[in-house]
Protein backbone atom coordinates (compact mmCIF):
# COMPACT_ATOMS: atom_id res chain seq x y z
CA UNK A 1 0.00 0.00 0.00
CA UNK A 2 2.78 2.28 0.86
CA UNK A 3 4.45 1.59 -2.32
CA UNK A 4 1.02 2.26 -4.02
CA UNK A 5 0.65 5.56 -2.46
CA UNK A 6 4.27 6.55 -3.48
CA UNK A 7 4.14 6.10 -6.41
CA UNK A 8 0.80 7.51 -6.93
CA UNK A 9 1.99 10.53 -6.00
CA UNK A 10 5.25 10.43 -7.95
CA UNK A 11 2.85 10.07 -10.94
CA UNK A 12 0.88 12.76 -10.31
CA UNK A 13 3.39 15.12 -10.20
CA UNK A 14 5.10 13.89 -13.36
CA UNK A 15 2.24 14.20 -15.18
CA UNK A 16 1.18 17.49 -14.12
CA UNK A 17 4.51 18.56 -15.55
CA UNK A 18 3.76 16.23 -18.31
CA UNK A 19 -0.02 17.74 -18.92
CA UNK A 20 1.35 21.50 -18.48
CA UNK A 21 3.47 21.26 -21.40
CA UNK A 22 1.14 19.39 -23.42
CA UNK A 23 -1.05 22.54 -22.91
CA UNK A 24 1.71 24.68 -24.68
CA UNK A 25 1.89 22.19 -27.67
CA UNK A 26 -2.55 22.18 -27.59
CA UNK A 27 -2.44 26.13 -27.08
CA UNK A 28 -0.11 26.39 -30.52
CA UNK A 29 -2.35 23.85 -31.99
CA UNK A 30 -5.76 25.48 -31.55
CA UNK A 31 -4.89 28.90 -32.37
CA UNK A 32 -2.71 28.42 -35.71
CA UNK A 33 -3.33 24.81 -36.03
CA UNK A 34 0.17 24.33 -36.30
CA UNK A 35 1.45 21.11 -34.95
CA UNK A 36 4.65 21.90 -33.15
CA UNK A 37 7.79 19.13 -33.15
CA UNK A 38 10.28 21.37 -31.69
CA UNK A 39 8.69 21.41 -28.34
CA UNK A 40 10.62 18.55 -26.79
CA UNK A 41 13.42 21.09 -27.62
CA UNK A 42 11.71 23.96 -26.01
CA UNK A 43 11.93 21.67 -22.97
CA UNK A 44 15.56 21.10 -23.19
CA UNK A 45 16.67 25.07 -23.92
CA UNK A 46 15.04 26.36 -20.73
CA UNK A 47 16.71 23.27 -19.03
CA UNK A 48 19.62 24.20 -20.47
CA UNK A 49 19.14 28.18 -19.80
CA UNK A 50 18.59 27.41 -15.97
CA UNK A 51 21.29 24.89 -15.73
CA UNK A 52 23.92 28.03 -17.09
CA UNK A 53 22.25 30.72 -15.33
CA UNK A 54 22.75 28.72 -11.80
CA UNK A 55 26.05 26.54 -12.02
CA UNK A 56 27.87 29.46 -14.29
CA UNK A 57 25.96 32.58 -13.57
CA UNK A 58 25.96 31.30 -9.91
CA UNK A 59 22.60 32.95 -9.72
CA UNK A 60 20.66 32.20 -6.48
CA UNK A 61 17.54 29.58 -7.38
CA UNK A 62 14.63 31.67 -7.61
CA UNK A 63 16.40 34.53 -9.51
CA UNK A 64 17.90 32.01 -12.15
CA UNK A 65 13.59 30.41 -12.35
CA UNK A 66 12.28 33.33 -12.92
CA UNK A 67 14.96 34.85 -16.02
CA UNK A 68 14.51 31.28 -17.19
CA UNK A 69 10.79 31.63 -17.62
CA UNK A 70 11.54 35.12 -18.75
CA UNK A 71 14.04 34.20 -21.51
CA UNK A 72 11.98 31.17 -22.97
CA UNK A 73 9.06 33.60 -22.83
CA UNK A 74 11.33 35.65 -25.45
CA UNK A 75 12.55 32.78 -27.55
CA UNK A 76 8.95 31.77 -27.97
CA UNK A 77 7.86 34.91 -29.38
CA UNK A 78 11.35 35.15 -31.31
CA UNK A 79 10.34 32.07 -32.82
CA UNK A 80 7.42 33.16 -33.75
CA UNK A 81 8.46 36.49 -34.89
CA UNK A 82 11.38 35.23 -37.11
CA UNK A 83 10.32 31.74 -38.20
CA UNK A 84 6.35 31.39 -38.13
CA UNK A 85 5.05 34.78 -39.17
CA UNK A 86 6.69 34.92 -43.03
CA UNK A 87 4.84 31.38 -43.54
CA UNK A 88 1.46 32.68 -42.33
CA UNK A 89 -1.15 32.03 -45.27
CA UNK A 90 1.33 29.30 -46.64
CA UNK A 91 0.45 25.79 -47.08
CA UNK A 92 0.22 24.03 -43.22
CA UNK A 93 2.58 21.51 -44.03
CA UNK A 94 5.21 23.99 -44.62
CA UNK A 95 4.78 25.60 -41.04
CA UNK A 96 4.59 21.74 -39.69
CA UNK A 97 8.20 21.42 -41.53
CA UNK A 98 9.31 24.00 -40.23
CA UNK A 99 9.17 23.60 -36.88
CA UNK A 100 10.92 19.66 -37.60
CA UNK A 101 13.66 22.09 -38.87
CA UNK A 102 13.60 24.10 -35.85
CA UNK A 103 13.63 21.30 -33.52
CA UNK A 104 17.27 19.57 -35.52
CA UNK A 105 18.65 23.37 -34.91
CA UNK A 106 18.04 23.96 -31.56
CA UNK A 107 19.09 20.08 -30.79
CA UNK A 108 22.16 20.75 -32.96
CA UNK A 109 23.32 24.12 -31.20
CA UNK A 110 22.54 22.53 -27.31
CA UNK A 111 24.55 19.16 -28.39
CA UNK A 112 27.37 21.50 -29.37
CA UNK A 113 27.40 23.99 -26.23
CA UNK A 114 27.29 21.14 -23.58
CA UNK A 115 28.01 17.72 -25.47
CA UNK A 116 25.97 15.20 -25.38
CA UNK A 117 26.33 14.06 -21.14
CA UNK A 118 24.66 14.25 -18.78
CA UNK A 119 24.44 17.34 -16.63
CA UNK A 120 22.99 18.14 -12.81
CA UNK A 121 21.83 21.21 -11.18
CA UNK A 122 23.68 21.85 -7.88
CA UNK A 123 21.74 20.71 -5.16
CA UNK A 124 19.40 23.30 -4.17
CA UNK A 125 15.88 22.09 -3.07
CA UNK A 126 15.82 21.94 0.91
CA UNK A 127 15.84 18.28 2.38
CA UNK A 128 12.46 20.17 4.80
CA UNK A 129 10.65 20.10 1.78
CA UNK A 130 10.17 16.66 1.59
CA UNK A 131 6.82 15.36 3.16
CA UNK A 132 6.46 12.06 5.52
CA UNK A 133 3.41 10.40 5.97
CA UNK A 134 3.52 7.22 7.80
CA UNK A 135 5.92 4.91 5.76
CA UNK A 136 5.62 6.94 2.55
CA UNK A 137 8.62 10.05 1.90
CA UNK A 138 7.53 12.10 -0.88
CA UNK A 139 11.18 13.52 -1.96
CA UNK A 140 11.36 17.44 -1.91
CA UNK A 141 11.70 17.50 -6.14
CA UNK A 142 8.12 15.82 -6.33
CA UNK A 143 6.45 18.01 -3.90
CA UNK A 144 8.18 21.38 -5.72
CA UNK A 145 7.12 20.11 -8.59
CA UNK A 146 3.57 19.27 -8.06
CA UNK A 147 3.71 22.68 -6.28
CA UNK A 148 4.22 24.42 -9.46
CA UNK A 149 2.51 22.51 -12.16
CA UNK A 150 -0.89 23.45 -9.77
CA UNK A 151 0.25 26.81 -9.51
CA UNK A 152 0.62 27.41 -12.92
CA UNK A 153 -2.87 25.42 -13.72
CA UNK A 154 -4.67 27.86 -11.80
CA UNK A 155 -2.77 30.87 -12.98
CA UNK A 156 -3.81 29.58 -16.99
CA UNK A 157 -7.10 28.92 -15.65
CA UNK A 158 -7.83 32.29 -14.39
CA UNK A 159 -6.14 34.14 -17.15
CA UNK A 160 -8.26 31.90 -19.92
CA UNK A 161 -10.81 32.38 -18.21
CA UNK A 162 -11.18 35.92 -17.59
CA UNK A 163 -8.74 38.46 -18.69
CA UNK A 164 -9.05 39.73 -21.83
CA UNK A 165 -6.08 38.30 -23.72
CA UNK A 166 -7.18 35.06 -22.38
CA UNK A 167 -10.52 35.50 -24.13
CA UNK A 168 -9.10 36.73 -26.96
CA UNK A 169 -7.20 33.47 -27.37
CA UNK A 170 -9.79 31.67 -27.23
CA UNK A 171 -11.77 33.32 -29.63
CA UNK A 172 -9.14 33.22 -32.52
CA UNK A 173 -8.78 29.48 -31.24
CA UNK A 174 -12.38 29.25 -31.75
CA UNK A 175 -13.41 31.05 -35.47
CA UNK A 176 -10.38 33.28 -36.73
CA UNK A 177 -12.64 35.22 -39.42
CA UNK A 178 -14.79 36.38 -36.98
CA UNK A 179 -12.37 36.96 -34.37
CA UNK A 180 -10.49 39.05 -37.15
CA UNK A 181 -13.55 41.16 -38.49
CA UNK A 182 -14.07 42.09 -34.70
CA UNK A 183 -10.43 43.68 -34.44
CA UNK A 184 -8.57 41.24 -32.58
CA UNK A 185 -4.45 40.97 -33.01
CA UNK A 186 -4.63 37.55 -34.81
CA UNK A 187 -0.61 37.65 -35.33
CA UNK A 188 -0.78 38.98 -31.59
CA UNK A 189 -2.79 35.87 -30.22
CA UNK A 190 -0.14 33.80 -32.12
CA UNK A 191 3.12 35.32 -30.74
CA UNK A 192 1.39 34.75 -27.53
CA UNK A 193 0.72 31.39 -27.80
CA UNK A 194 3.73 30.25 -28.43
CA UNK A 195 5.80 32.63 -25.71
CA UNK A 196 3.60 31.18 -23.55
CA UNK A 197 3.90 27.58 -24.62
CA UNK A 198 7.39 27.71 -24.79
CA UNK A 199 7.76 29.72 -21.09
CA UNK A 200 5.74 26.34 -19.86
CA UNK A 201 7.85 23.95 -21.36
CA UNK A 202 11.00 25.68 -20.05
CA UNK A 203 9.32 25.55 -16.59
CA UNK A 204 8.63 21.91 -17.37
CA UNK A 205 11.88 21.10 -18.29
CA UNK A 206 13.80 22.78 -15.31
CA UNK A 207 11.76 20.47 -13.27
CA UNK A 208 11.97 17.21 -15.39
CA UNK A 209 16.14 18.30 -15.12
CA UNK A 210 15.92 18.49 -11.24
CA UNK A 211 14.09 15.00 -11.23
CA UNK A 212 16.40 12.91 -13.47
CA UNK A 213 19.41 15.57 -14.78
CA UNK A 214 19.54 17.05 -18.14
CA UNK A 215 20.74 15.49 -21.23
CA UNK A 216 19.81 16.84 -24.79
CA UNK A 217 18.66 13.60 -25.91
CA UNK A 218 16.55 12.85 -22.83
CA UNK A 219 15.29 15.51 -22.59
CA UNK A 220 13.87 16.11 -26.09
CA UNK A 221 12.47 12.72 -25.91
CA UNK A 222 10.61 13.86 -22.76
CA UNK A 223 9.17 16.57 -24.99
CA UNK A 224 7.94 13.89 -27.65
CA UNK A 225 5.98 12.53 -24.33
CA UNK A 226 3.47 15.66 -25.36
CA UNK A 227 2.02 13.62 -28.57
CA UNK A 228 0.70 10.83 -26.86
CA UNK A 229 -0.39 13.21 -24.13
CA UNK A 230 -2.65 15.47 -26.17
CA UNK A 231 -3.89 12.47 -28.39
CA UNK A 232 -4.88 10.88 -25.84
CA UNK A 233 -6.45 14.51 -23.92
CA UNK A 234 -8.17 15.13 -27.81
CA UNK A 235 -5.68 18.07 -29.62
CA UNK A 236 -7.88 20.73 -29.20
CA UNK A 237 -8.73 20.20 -25.24
CA UNK A 238 -6.59 22.40 -23.10
CA UNK A 239 -8.30 20.76 -20.22
CA UNK A 240 -7.68 17.53 -21.89
CA UNK A 241 -4.09 17.70 -22.07
CA UNK A 242 -3.95 18.12 -18.15
CA UNK A 243 -5.86 15.13 -17.89
CA UNK A 244 -3.77 13.07 -20.47
CA UNK A 245 -0.57 14.42 -19.09
CA UNK A 246 -1.64 12.98 -15.49
CA UNK A 247 -2.95 9.86 -16.82
CA UNK A 248 0.12 8.86 -18.70
CA UNK A 249 2.87 10.49 -15.83
CA UNK A 250 0.71 7.64 -13.49
CA UNK A 251 1.07 4.79 -16.59
CA UNK A 252 4.57 5.35 -16.40
CA UNK A 253 5.35 5.08 -12.66
CA UNK A 254 2.92 2.64 -12.24
CA UNK A 255 4.63 0.41 -14.85
CA UNK A 256 7.79 1.50 -13.90
CA UNK A 257 7.36 0.12 -9.69
CA UNK A 258 4.71 -2.57 -10.30
CA UNK A 259 5.97 -4.47 -14.13
CA UNK A 260 9.64 -3.52 -15.07
CA UNK A 261 11.21 -0.17 -15.88
CA UNK A 262 12.55 -1.09 -19.66
CA UNK A 263 8.89 -1.16 -20.15
CA UNK A 264 7.99 2.15 -19.05
CA UNK A 265 8.45 3.92 -22.63
CA UNK A 266 5.89 0.80 -23.94
CA UNK A 267 2.85 0.73 -21.35
CA UNK A 268 1.67 4.48 -22.20
CA UNK A 269 1.22 3.66 -25.75
CA UNK A 270 0.06 0.59 -26.15
CA UNK A 271 -2.90 2.18 -23.65
CA UNK A 272 -2.87 5.40 -26.22
CA UNK A 273 -3.48 2.85 -29.11
CA UNK A 274 -6.51 0.42 -27.09
CA UNK A 275 -8.30 4.42 -25.85
CA UNK A 276 -8.33 5.63 -29.50
CA UNK A 277 -9.80 2.47 -30.42
CA UNK A 278 -12.67 3.27 -28.90
CA UNK A 279 -12.86 7.28 -28.74
CA UNK A 280 -11.32 8.46 -31.58
CA UNK A 281 -10.99 12.01 -31.19
CA UNK A 282 -9.44 11.10 -27.77
CA UNK A 283 -10.78 11.37 -24.25
CA UNK A 284 -11.43 15.01 -24.53
CA UNK A 285 -11.65 15.89 -28.08
CA UNK A 286 -14.40 18.63 -28.59
CA UNK A 287 -17.58 17.19 -30.25
CA UNK A 288 -18.68 19.90 -32.77
CA UNK A 289 -21.56 21.81 -31.51
CA UNK A 290 -23.21 21.40 -34.69
CA UNK A 291 -25.73 24.06 -33.70
CA UNK A 292 -25.18 27.12 -36.36
CA UNK B 1 -34.73 61.41 -42.75
CA UNK B 2 -33.52 61.30 -46.19
CA UNK B 3 -32.47 65.20 -46.26
CA UNK B 4 -29.50 64.43 -43.91
CA UNK B 5 -26.62 66.52 -45.85
CA UNK B 6 -23.55 65.02 -43.48
CA UNK B 7 -20.83 64.91 -46.34
CA UNK B 8 -19.63 61.75 -47.77
CA UNK B 9 -18.39 59.43 -45.25
CA UNK B 10 -17.28 56.50 -46.75
CA UNK B 11 -16.13 56.03 -50.61
CA UNK B 12 -15.61 53.41 -53.28
CA UNK B 13 -14.11 54.65 -56.48
CA UNK B 14 -13.95 52.45 -59.36
CA UNK B 15 -12.94 49.25 -57.42
CA UNK B 16 -11.75 45.73 -58.53
CA UNK B 17 -11.74 43.01 -56.83
CA UNK B 18 -9.86 39.86 -57.76
CA UNK B 19 -9.49 36.45 -55.40
CA UNK B 20 -6.09 34.35 -55.97
CA UNK B 21 -4.90 36.80 -58.86
CA UNK B 22 -7.32 35.72 -61.30
CA UNK B 23 -10.88 35.18 -60.31
CA UNK B 24 -12.34 39.11 -60.60
CA UNK B 25 -14.79 39.58 -58.73
CA UNK B 26 -15.87 42.92 -58.80
CA UNK B 27 -16.03 45.13 -61.87
CA UNK B 28 -15.33 48.99 -60.94
CA UNK B 29 -18.22 49.13 -57.95
CA UNK B 30 -18.34 52.85 -57.38
CA UNK B 31 -20.67 54.01 -54.67
CA UNK B 32 -20.60 56.51 -51.73
CA UNK B 33 -22.64 56.57 -48.10
CA UNK B 34 -23.78 59.58 -46.23
CA UNK B 35 -22.97 59.70 -42.63
CA UNK B 36 -25.26 58.03 -40.18
CA UNK B 37 -27.63 56.68 -43.68
CA UNK B 38 -28.64 52.91 -43.89
CA UNK B 39 -27.48 52.58 -46.93
CA UNK B 40 -28.64 49.05 -48.45
CA UNK B 41 -27.01 46.84 -51.09
CA UNK B 42 -29.29 44.30 -53.02
CA UNK B 43 -28.69 42.04 -55.68
CA UNK B 44 -28.59 38.04 -56.21
CA UNK B 45 -26.35 35.69 -54.96
CA UNK B 46 -22.73 35.93 -56.72
CA UNK B 47 -23.43 39.73 -57.22
CA UNK B 48 -20.58 40.62 -55.21
CA UNK B 49 -22.04 42.31 -52.22
CA UNK B 50 -20.54 40.50 -49.63
CA UNK B 51 -17.30 40.96 -51.56
CA UNK B 52 -17.64 44.66 -51.49
CA UNK B 53 -18.08 44.56 -47.88
CA UNK B 54 -15.41 42.72 -47.01
CA UNK B 55 -13.19 45.11 -49.69
CA UNK B 56 -14.43 47.44 -47.28
CA UNK B 57 -13.27 45.81 -44.14
CA UNK B 58 -10.29 44.33 -45.17
CA UNK B 59 -11.27 40.78 -44.87
CA UNK B 60 -10.19 39.98 -48.37
CA UNK B 61 -7.05 39.36 -47.12
CA UNK B 62 -7.35 36.29 -45.31
CA UNK B 63 -9.06 34.99 -48.75
CA UNK B 64 -6.07 35.79 -51.00
CA UNK B 65 -8.37 38.61 -52.50
CA UNK B 66 -6.97 42.09 -53.32
CA UNK B 67 -8.11 45.27 -54.14
CA UNK B 68 -6.40 45.61 -57.21
CA UNK B 69 -7.82 49.03 -58.78
CA UNK B 70 -9.73 51.72 -57.81
CA UNK B 71 -9.63 53.38 -54.03
CA UNK B 72 -11.67 53.50 -51.02
CA UNK B 73 -11.54 56.06 -48.36
CA UNK B 74 -12.92 56.43 -45.02
CA UNK B 75 -13.10 59.55 -43.10
CA UNK B 76 -10.69 61.19 -45.24
CA UNK B 77 -8.51 57.91 -45.01
CA UNK B 78 -7.13 55.72 -48.00
CA UNK B 79 -7.61 52.50 -46.34
CA UNK B 80 -8.00 49.70 -49.35
CA UNK B 81 -6.02 46.55 -49.12
CA UNK B 82 -5.07 47.74 -45.11
CA UNK B 83 -5.05 45.32 -42.47
CA UNK B 84 -8.38 44.19 -40.83
CA UNK B 85 -7.11 45.24 -37.72
CA UNK B 86 -6.55 48.52 -38.90
CA UNK B 87 -9.13 49.24 -40.40
CA UNK B 88 -11.82 47.95 -37.54
CA UNK B 89 -8.99 50.45 -34.76
CA UNK B 90 -10.72 53.26 -37.81
CA UNK B 91 -14.14 52.29 -36.90
CA UNK B 92 -15.09 50.08 -39.26
CA UNK B 93 -17.11 46.68 -38.20
CA UNK B 94 -18.33 44.10 -40.16
CA UNK B 95 -20.69 41.48 -38.95
CA UNK B 96 -20.23 38.47 -41.19
CA UNK B 97 -22.93 36.29 -42.94
CA UNK B 98 -24.38 33.13 -41.39
CA UNK B 99 -23.53 34.61 -38.04
CA UNK B 100 -20.48 33.30 -37.12
CA UNK B 101 -20.07 33.17 -33.12
CA UNK B 102 -17.34 31.85 -31.08
CA UNK B 103 -19.28 28.87 -30.00
CA UNK B 104 -17.25 27.60 -26.96
CA UNK B 105 -17.27 31.08 -25.46
CA UNK B 106 -20.06 31.96 -23.28
CA UNK B 107 -22.31 35.06 -24.90
CA UNK B 108 -21.28 37.32 -22.16
CA UNK B 109 -17.64 36.48 -23.33
CA UNK B 110 -18.80 36.62 -26.93
CA UNK B 111 -19.59 40.53 -26.59
CA UNK B 112 -16.32 41.09 -24.45
CA UNK B 113 -14.38 40.30 -27.86
CA UNK B 114 -16.08 43.25 -29.49
CA UNK B 115 -14.03 45.41 -27.16
CA UNK B 116 -10.67 44.06 -28.82
CA UNK B 117 -9.89 47.27 -30.45
CA UNK B 118 -10.23 49.06 -27.51
CA UNK B 119 -10.01 46.12 -24.58
CA UNK B 120 -8.01 48.73 -21.84
CA UNK B 121 -11.18 50.61 -21.41
CA UNK B 122 -14.11 49.48 -19.04
CA UNK B 123 -16.94 48.00 -21.25
CA UNK B 124 -19.47 47.36 -18.36
CA UNK B 125 -21.61 50.09 -19.97
CA UNK B 126 -21.57 49.12 -23.32
CA UNK B 127 -22.65 45.38 -21.89
CA UNK B 128 -25.24 47.16 -20.59
CA UNK B 129 -26.42 48.69 -23.69
CA UNK B 130 -25.78 45.73 -25.79
CA UNK B 131 -28.55 44.29 -23.34
CA UNK B 132 -30.78 46.58 -23.66
CA UNK B 133 -30.50 46.53 -27.11
CA UNK B 134 -31.16 42.75 -27.21
CA UNK B 135 -32.93 42.00 -23.90
CA UNK B 136 -33.51 38.22 -25.22
CA UNK B 137 -29.46 37.89 -24.59
CA UNK B 138 -29.46 38.62 -20.54
CA UNK B 139 -30.83 35.20 -19.79
CA UNK B 140 -28.37 33.65 -21.88
CA UNK B 141 -25.41 35.30 -20.85
CA UNK B 142 -23.66 32.61 -19.18
CA UNK B 143 -24.23 29.58 -21.76
CA UNK B 144 -22.05 28.84 -24.44
CA UNK B 145 -23.27 30.05 -27.65
CA UNK B 146 -22.67 26.88 -29.52
CA UNK B 147 -26.32 25.84 -27.65
CA UNK B 148 -28.37 29.05 -29.00
CA UNK B 149 -31.06 29.34 -31.40
CA UNK B 150 -30.53 31.29 -34.79
CA UNK B 151 -32.15 34.48 -33.65
CA UNK B 152 -30.08 34.67 -30.52
CA UNK B 153 -26.89 34.29 -32.56
CA UNK B 154 -28.03 37.17 -34.94
CA UNK B 155 -28.47 39.19 -32.14
CA UNK B 156 -25.37 37.96 -30.11
CA UNK B 157 -23.20 39.05 -33.05
CA UNK B 158 -24.70 42.56 -34.05
CA UNK B 159 -24.45 43.39 -30.09
CA UNK B 160 -20.56 41.98 -30.08
CA UNK B 161 -20.03 44.50 -32.94
CA UNK B 162 -21.83 47.25 -31.13
CA UNK B 163 -19.41 46.92 -28.22
CA UNK B 164 -16.99 47.98 -30.28
CA UNK B 165 -18.82 51.18 -30.45
CA UNK B 166 -18.59 50.86 -34.51
CA UNK B 167 -18.59 54.32 -36.25
CA UNK B 168 -19.82 52.47 -39.53
CA UNK B 169 -21.25 48.87 -39.62
CA UNK B 170 -21.45 46.20 -42.40
CA UNK B 171 -24.19 43.99 -41.36
CA UNK B 172 -24.13 40.87 -44.10
CA UNK B 173 -27.51 39.46 -44.55
CA UNK B 174 -28.88 39.97 -40.74
CA UNK B 175 -31.99 38.10 -41.60
CA UNK B 176 -30.17 34.87 -43.15
CA UNK B 177 -32.20 31.79 -42.09
CA UNK B 178 -34.73 33.71 -39.33
CA UNK B 179 -38.33 32.98 -38.87
CA UNK B 180 -40.13 36.45 -40.42
CA UNK B 181 -41.54 37.68 -36.99
CA UNK B 182 -37.57 37.57 -35.65
CA UNK B 183 -36.77 39.26 -39.22
CA UNK B 184 -39.35 41.66 -38.03
CA UNK B 185 -37.58 42.63 -34.78
CA UNK B 186 -34.02 42.48 -35.80
CA UNK B 187 -34.76 45.54 -38.50
CA UNK B 188 -36.70 47.32 -35.90
CA UNK B 189 -32.94 46.92 -33.87
CA UNK B 190 -30.93 47.92 -36.55
CA UNK B 191 -33.47 51.26 -37.36
CA UNK B 192 -32.61 52.09 -33.82
CA UNK B 193 -29.59 51.77 -33.38
CA UNK B 194 -29.18 53.68 -36.10
CA UNK B 195 -31.12 56.15 -35.04
CA UNK B 196 -29.90 56.41 -31.42
CA UNK B 197 -26.21 55.71 -31.89
CA UNK B 198 -26.16 57.78 -34.74
CA UNK B 199 -24.28 54.42 -36.76
CA UNK B 200 -23.25 54.74 -40.26
CA UNK B 201 -25.51 51.25 -41.73
CA UNK B 202 -24.52 49.34 -45.06
CA UNK B 203 -26.80 46.45 -45.38
CA UNK B 204 -26.46 43.66 -47.45
CA UNK B 205 -29.84 41.56 -47.90
CA UNK B 206 -31.68 39.50 -50.18
CA UNK B 207 -34.75 40.31 -48.29
CA UNK B 208 -35.13 43.48 -51.09
CA UNK B 209 -38.54 44.35 -49.16
CA UNK B 210 -37.27 44.61 -45.34
CA UNK B 211 -33.87 46.33 -46.11
CA UNK B 212 -35.86 49.42 -48.56
CA UNK B 213 -38.31 50.02 -45.37
CA UNK B 214 -35.66 50.60 -43.18
CA UNK B 215 -32.73 52.00 -45.40
CA UNK B 216 -32.45 55.36 -46.56
CA UNK B 217 -30.96 55.00 -49.70
CA UNK B 218 -29.81 51.86 -52.12
CA UNK B 219 -27.48 50.33 -54.48
CA UNK B 220 -27.92 46.95 -56.78
CA UNK B 221 -25.70 44.96 -57.92
CA UNK B 222 -25.24 42.70 -60.42
CA UNK B 223 -22.18 40.44 -61.91
CA UNK B 224 -19.56 42.71 -59.83
CA UNK B 225 -21.11 46.10 -60.76
CA UNK B 226 -23.62 48.90 -59.52
CA UNK B 227 -26.33 48.32 -61.99
CA UNK B 228 -28.40 50.74 -59.96
CA UNK B 229 -29.06 53.36 -57.16
CA UNK B 230 -31.25 55.83 -55.32
CA UNK B 231 -33.43 57.17 -52.61
CA UNK B 232 -34.85 53.86 -50.69
CA UNK B 233 -38.29 54.89 -51.63
CA UNK B 234 -37.72 55.51 -55.21
CA UNK B 235 -36.38 52.04 -55.90
CA UNK B 236 -39.30 50.69 -54.10
CA UNK B 237 -41.65 51.93 -56.60
CA UNK B 238 -38.99 50.95 -59.24
CA UNK B 239 -40.85 48.43 -61.58
CA UNK B 240 -37.29 46.54 -62.52
CA UNK B 241 -36.86 46.42 -58.65
CA UNK B 242 -40.47 45.28 -57.79
CA UNK B 243 -39.94 42.76 -60.40
CA UNK B 244 -36.45 41.35 -59.72
CA UNK B 245 -36.32 41.79 -56.01
CA UNK B 246 -39.63 42.11 -54.54
CA UNK B 247 -40.84 39.42 -56.70
CA UNK B 248 -44.03 41.43 -57.60
CA UNK B 249 -44.84 41.25 -61.77
CA UNK B 250 -46.19 44.47 -63.70
CA UNK B 251 -49.33 43.63 -62.87
CA UNK B 252 -49.29 43.16 -59.91
CA UNK B 253 -49.08 39.52 -59.70
CA UNK B 254 -46.03 37.59 -59.26
CA UNK B 255 -44.00 35.65 -61.67
CA UNK B 256 -41.79 33.13 -62.34
CA UNK B 257 -38.27 33.83 -63.36
CA UNK B 258 -39.34 32.13 -66.39
CA UNK B 259 -41.21 34.12 -67.88
CA UNK B 260 -38.86 37.17 -67.62
CA UNK B 261 -37.29 38.26 -70.91
CA UNK B 262 -33.37 37.92 -70.21
CA UNK B 263 -32.76 40.55 -72.79
CA UNK B 264 -34.85 42.69 -71.07
CA UNK B 265 -33.13 42.69 -68.22
CA UNK B 266 -29.86 43.15 -70.02
CA UNK B 267 -31.35 46.48 -71.98
CA UNK B 268 -31.91 48.14 -68.98
CA UNK B 269 -29.40 47.76 -66.78
CA UNK B 270 -26.35 48.01 -68.48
Amino acid sequence: MDFFIQLLVNGLSIGLLYGLSAMGFVMIFKSSSVLNFAHGELLAMGAFLFLVLTTWAGLPVYLAFLITLAGSFVLGFAVERLFLRPLIGESLIFVIMLTVGLASIFKGLLLFFFGGNLHTYPEFLPAGLGVQFGNVFIPPVYVASSFIGIVFLVLFGLFFKFSPQGIFMRSVADNQTAALSLGVHVKKVFALSWAIAAMVAGMSGIVLGVINGINVHEISAIGLKVFPVVILGGLDSIGGAIIGGIIIGLLETFTCGYISPSLRDVVPYAVLVCILLIKPYGLFGLVEIERV
Amino acid sequence: MTEHGNGIFLQLNNISVVYSDVIQVLKGVSLSVEKHRIVSLLGSNGAGKTTTLKAISGLLKPENGKVTDGSISFDGAVIQNSSPEEITRKGIIQVLEGRQPFKYLTIEENLKVGTATRWTRPYKKDLDMVYDYFPALIKRRKSLAGYCSGGELQMLVMGRALMAHPRLLLLDEPSLGLAPLVVREIFRIIRRINEEQETTIILVEQNANMALQIAHYGYVMENGKIVMEGEARSLRENPDVKEFYLGVGAGGKTRTYKDIKSYRRRKRWL
